[in-house]
């Protein structure tokens, strides 16, 4: 029986692996909006456990809304992207420190 | 109440957004290269939109939309400052734009989209809107700083404000996730009664509110959470900083009032702590790192980071007077710098930019009246009486003694001491210090007449500071 | 419906190549390594994509809960479909649909 406790703690989990992908990674900024994208969907897994257990549609409807969101937002990071890799030919992390101060 | 009571009550949102769609595709249309169509549309929906806002300020709150959206004094106040801000931050940005050859109505678009992002923001009265309110506004300025296609500054810029938005929208996800599945709602007024009554939930409900808190941090920049401020501000083109440093502050002025105040007001021990450690980094940080700076803008953007931390201040009063403060110093603020980028903005010409605080050299033998308003905006920032800076620091530090926070005072009492040297070192290298070439300043009739107007402005407000405080706080009131 | 197959297996030229035989993937061979270049302009079309199909996640619940929403909800899809078209035309306008 999965209960409440183990759906959020597996989004917990894949919450910090998210968020330490997004600190840790120096290559690919690619795999940063992948990091992004991760910490969006594992919200939403704690919304959809909440709203099962609670028995109250709000959560699922949050959900939408993220989704929706997360492909605007992948859809924007990915612009900027390429935007980028025209200008200097790079993507890589470490290639972000042109201002300092 | 009904459906069509509660389109009325969102009108200014729906003609907003009726007239971003039209102004989009106008311009998708049109041939001419200065846009001058867009422009001026651009300007009559906002000038609609706050007369509209204007004409309707009501008395009582009222809910609609499933009680998600409420239009109250308060939002009705701040959506004026918005728009009123935003025209004039267009007027600006319009000849900075035409100067540069940056000249794309995408900027006005973005911009329009923007507002109406800010806009929900104040009027949201549920986690969801609040949510939506935020994304589209900051969705919409992640791709204003990258406007700039051949700026490797600005690309990057625009990456790591994305970057960090991003995270800063996750994480307030998930405290939102975990508010909602605490109270099983996502409306401010039932999250307040279930979080007065849980007591047995409240470590989980504090859990979630940390979570939010960093999210808010995030995106007013406040220290520790400061990292893409500076490189924004420098990065982006000058008619996006001054458009990022203005309005969106209302907005998320607004976000906080309504998470922390009208949703979760129970636990407002514990979130009066975590900002106090918010307030005196910020403070902090912002004076003493912008004492180092050579460039003029990322200078500005420590000293934003500065000045979120006395926005902080009033919040920690936690007394509706505290928060009108807080209100008073915001909008304050916004008018303030406005007019400093408006004038970088001014001396700046075409692949010139005022880029550095040389470029202010002597400019009291350039131009005397320009270098007069530069001078008014300097001392307002810095707190000098009778600027307007000085009472939104006045009244936000009275209602931190009020509420008997007497060392948090001192501190920022400090603190704004030392802030005052990099901005009274402006007015010292426009007065005291000899012009490396005397230019003369290139600028259009109107421009002139603003930007002397803004700086008048903040003259006058600064004599009659009573008159802006009894609108926050007539805001407030309820 | 079945009069449909049945008409569609008798009209229908059942002709069979090696192209047809092959399995399809948007352009790609199935089977290669996947971690190869390609051109910049598929990203163009990969973010255009992510933001138009996602409208169908909001299609689906409103379909199913039409009978519901009355006419309030079927103006509001509607608004919001208005609003997508806005966008479409745009993207014609700016040429972003156009492969060269």
């Amino acid at each position: 029986m999965i209960t409440l406790t183990n759906v959020l703690l597996l989004a917990a989990l894949l919450f910090c692996i998210s968020v330490a992908g997004i600190f840790l990674n120096r290559k690919n900024i690619l795999i940063l909006l992948m990091c992004i994208e991760l910490m969006l969907l594992s919200v939403n897994m704690n919304f959809i456990a909440f709203s099962h257990f609670l028995g109250d549609i709000h959560g699922q409807i949050f959900v939408f809304f993220i989704l929706t969101v997360a492909a605007a937002e992948a859809a924007i990071g990915l612009a900027i992207l390429i935007v980028m890799f025209r200008n200097r030919d790079t993507i890589n992390v470490e290639s972000l420190d042109s201002m300092k101060g | 109440m009904s459906i069509s009571n509660e389109i009325l009550l969102a009108l200014p949102e729906l003609s907003l957004l009726s007239m971003a769609c039209l102004v989009l595709v106008v311009d998708a249309f049109s041939k001419d290269p200065d846009h001058r169509i867009t422009y001026w549309l651009t300007q009559i929906s906002l000038a609609i939109v706050f007369l509209l806002v204007f004409t309707s300020i009501p008395d009582e709150p009222r809910l609609a939309f499933h009680n998600s959206f409420i239009d109250d004094a308060m939002s009705s106040v701040l959506k004026c400052f918005i728009c009123a801000i935003t025209i004039i931050v267009f007027l600006y940005s319009y000849e900075y734009l035409k100067e540069n050859k940056l000249m794309k109505g995408e900027y006005f678009v973005l911009g329009l989209f923007a507002v109406l992002g800010m806009m929900i923001m104040s009027s949201a009265y549920s986690l969801l809107s609040i949510y939506l309110g935020l994304e589209l506004m900051s969705l919409s300025m992640y791709a204003m700083v990258a406007m700039n296609r051949k700026s490797a500054a600005a690309s990057e810029a625009a990456m790591k404000y994305f970057i960090l938005g991003a995270l800063a929208s996750g994480m307030l996800l998930y405290g939102i996730s975990m508010i909602y599945g605490l109270t099983s709602s996502i409306q401010f007024t039932e999250i307040a009664a279930i979080s007065m009554t849980s007591v047995e939930n409240s470590r989980f409900l504090v859990f979630g509110m940390i979570f939010m808190i960093i999210g808010i941090a995030f995106k007013l920049g406040a220290a520790p959470f400061h990292m893409w401020v500076p490189d924004v501000y420098q990065g982006a083109p000058t008619s996006v900083t001054l458009f990022i440093s203005t309005a969106p502050k209302l907005a998320a002025f607004a976000m906080a009032i309504r998470i922390l105040v009208d949703g979760l007001f129970p636990l407002v021990a514990d979130w009066q702590s975590i900002l106090m450690v918010l307030a005196v980094l910020s403070m902090a940080i912002g004076n003493i790192v912008a004492i180092s700076q050579t460039n003029i803008k990322r200078m500005l953007a420590y000293s934003t980071i500065a000045h979120v931390g006395y926005l902080f201040l009033g919040l920690i009063a936690g007394t509706i007077n505290g928060f009108a403060g807080s209100m008073f110093y915001i909008i304050s603020y916004a008018l303030m710098s406005m007019g400093t980028f408006g004038m970088i903005i001014l001396l700046g010409r075409y692949e010139f930019e005022a880029k550095n605080l040389e470029d202010f050299k002597g400019l009291s033998g350039r131009s005397p009246w320009f270098a007069f308003i530069m001078m008014c905006l300097m001392f307002s920032m810095a707190g000098v009486p009778p600027f307007l800076g000085f009472w939104s620091k006045w009244f936000v530090l009275k209602e931190l003694v009020a509420s008997g926070y007497f060392a948090l005072a001192a501190v920022s009492v400090v603190f704004s001491i030392i802030g005052a040297y990099y901005y009274l070192r402006i007015v010292k290298l426009m007065y005291f210090d000899k012009p490396d070439k005397m230019t003369a300043i290139k600028a259009t009739k109107q421009m002139r007449a603003v930007l002397t107007a803004n700086g008048l402005l903040i003259l006058v407000l600064g004599l009659l500071p009573n008159s802006l405080m009894q609108i926050c706080l007539t805001a407030l009131a309820h | 419906m079945s009069l449909g197959l049945v008409l569609g297996k008798i009209m229908g030229h059942a002709r069979s190549d090696s192209e047809k035989q092959s399995p399809y993937e948007c352009g790609f061979e199935a089977f290669e390594d996947a971690r190869m270049k390609f051109d910049v302009r598929y990203y163009l079309v990969a973010i255009l994509f992510i933001i138009f199909d996602l409208e169908i996640a909001f299609l689906f619940p409103w379909a199913v809960a039409l009978d519901g929403i009355g006419l309030v909800g079927f103006w509001a899809m509607m608004i919001f479909l208005g609003v997508l078209v806005i966008g479409f035309i745009y993207e014609w306008r700016k040429g972003a649909l156009d492969w060269e």
